[in-house]
């Protein structure tokens, strides 16, 4: 059986700067795999390549068995595979309703749209209540709610969040993480980019180190959170 | 005062004029941050496309019935100028340093001034345009309107709220607010953003060349450096009423047009002010009124703090 999501030998650079040095993973369909590290390790360099808004300068991706070399990155998400990006990138300007819709821009199922809407709005109460108001006005944690909803509006095979606990108090980050339990409970396979790598693990099947640029280490979430270097170095314990 | 009414007049049909083509610059600012320079050009190379159109119809046709056809063969002209634009001489700038496209319009613009002066028959000098017969149409006691006059008091708000209604209600018009908004997510979304630009540069064309025959009607005539002076006061009008704002350009271009016409009438009568009134000054005040809007209110009268931005 193929992987969801094959990623062989990837490079990526900014000019001359190699942020992405050859790395290699596989996503399975149902699964939830993350990809931790530092700042800089080049975990956010890895999803804008995978969404097309970055160019690889080597290396294969593929989607479903597809390679998605020169596919533009807004045909990328009608093939199923949907970006939540770092720093949450709601469109301020637009109400909360109106960036819902956005993240169905190309389906054409109104019904079906309608009910992914309230399916939001359960998950997240608090956007149906302001559907109406300018999504600049929520709060961070709000907006994350807002950028993982207009995510799932695509009616994505592979959700990447990146950064979705950046910045929120922990309460709030309690929220996202129970969040992307159920969405895991419910079949949706995630790739996850955290810098909180405890709650990262703990809920995925399977995780990678990153350091810069490459992936030092893998294994289960459950090994990984278990493992000395990885404590040491992302757990804060001694 | 007796003359405020018909100044006010006045200044809202040059106000209208100014406004369309401060849409133009307004839109694709607020989707690439690309200030058009060549876009008084656009609005020339429409009243050249117009033109031509009342050249080829036979020269009985009725001007009422003529305008609707030289709307479209401006538009037209405009548009595809506009398009062919933004796809050969501005995308392949879109990362290069800001100054880069900046002096690719100037030199557009010049280009397009010369290329008309040297190809279109006869431009060499002013051209004549058709206008209206008959004398203004009398409002309420010595309130005039010119004939020429009404054409853009009746395109330019129908043009405004089609737009308006279509950026705000239709999914391509959601899908231009999101790439303005922020161009990589507007891509997650599945939008084309590179069609998104060209369209934007298109309706800019569109609404160039009902100011070209708005202002044709007007002057009776056209030429190829027209566009210079209008694209500048309708640059000023886009940046008074705060750049990015469709109802602002409109909104700027009103204030400006009135300030032109209630400069040229009353500040003659300013003691010791004579010599600084009449049409002559108008362009003086024009701009004058720019500088204080930006000291007082950096980003025009509708327009949002950049800081505000997310």
């Amino acid at each position: 059986m193929t992987a969801l999501l094959e990623v062989d030998n990837l490079r990526v650079a900014y000019g001359k700067i190699e942020a992405v040095k050859g790395i290699s993973f596989t996503v399975e369909a149902g699964q939830v795999v993350t990809l931790i590290g530092t700042n800089g390790a080049g975990k956010t360099t890895t999803l804008r390549t995978l969404s097309g808004l970055l160019k690889p300068l080597d290396g294969t991706i593929r989607f479903e068995g597809r390679p998605l070399a020169g596919v533009p990155a807004h045909r990328i998400v009608a093939l199923g595979l949907a970006h939540s990006p770092e720093g949450r990138h709601i469109f301020p300007r637009l109400t909360i309703a109106e960036n819902l819709q956005l993240g169905a821009f190309l389906r054409k199922d109104g019904e079906g749209i309608a009910k992914d809407t309230q399916r939001v709005y359960d998950l997240f109460p608090i956007l149906g209540e302001r559907a109406r108001q300018a999504a600049g006005t929520l709060s961070g944690g709000e907006q994350q709610m807002l950028a993982m909803g207009r995510a799932l509006m695509s009616r994505p095979k592979l959700l990447m969040l990146d950064e979705p606990s950046m910045g929120l108090s922990p309460i709030m980050m309690q929220r996202i993480m129970a969040t992307i339990t159920e969405l895991r409970a419910s079949g949706t396979t995630i790739l996850l980019v955290e810098q909180n790598a405890r709650a990262a693990l703990s809920l995925a099947d399977r995780g990678h180190v990153m350091e810069i640029g490459k992936i030092v280490l893998s294994g289960t979430g459950a090994d990984l959170l278990h493992d000395e270097s990885v404590r040491k170095a992302y757990l804060g314990e001694d | 005062m007796h003359q405020l009414p018909q100044t006010l007049v006045n200044g809202l049909a040059l106000g209208a004029l100014y406004g369309l083509i401060a849409i133009g610059y307004t839109m694709v600012y607020g989707i690439v941050q690309l200030i058009n320079f060549a876009h008084g050009e656009i609005v020339m190379i429409g009243g050249f496309g117009a033109l031509s159109v009342h050249l080829w119809l036979p020269a009985d046709t009725p001007l009422t019935a003529a305008l609707p056809l030289m709307l479209i063969g401006g538009a037209i002209a405009s548009v595809a100028v506009a398009t062919a634009a933004e796809r050969f001489a501005y995308r392949p700038l879109r990362n290069a340093p800001r100054l880069a496209p900046l002096i690719t319009a100037i030199g557009l613009s010049i280009a397009l001034q010369q290329l008309v002066w040297a190809f279109y028959p006869d431009a060499k000098k002013s051209r004549g345009f058709p206008q209206f017969r008959g004398d203004a149409f009398e409002l309420a006691g010595n309130i005039h309107i010119q004939r020429d006059d009404v054409f853009v008091l009746l395109a330019a708000p129908l043009c405004m709220l089609a737009l308006g209604f279509f950026v705000a209600k239709s999914r391509t018009g959601r899908a231009m607010q999101a790439t303005a908004q922020d161009p990589d997510t507007a891509k997650l979304m599945g939008i084309n953003t590179d069609r998104i630009i060209v369209l934007a540069f298109a309706i800019g064309g569109a609404f160039a060349a009902v100011a070209a025959v708005a202002a044709g009607l007007r002057a009776g005539q056209i030429n190829f450096e027209m566009g210079f002076i209008l694209g500048l006061k309708a640059f000023t009008a886009a940046v008074l009423g705060g750049i990015g704002n469709i109802y602002g350009a409109m909104l700027g271009g009103v204030v400006l047009g009135i300030a032109e016409a209630a400069a040229s009438t009353y500040i003659q009568h300013i003691p010791g002010m004579q010599q600084l009134g009449g049409g002559g000054w108008k362009d003086v005040w024009a701009f004058a009124l720019l500088i204080l809007v930006l000291l007082i209110r950096p980003q025009g009268l509708l327009g949002e703090r950049v800081a505000d931005r997310a």
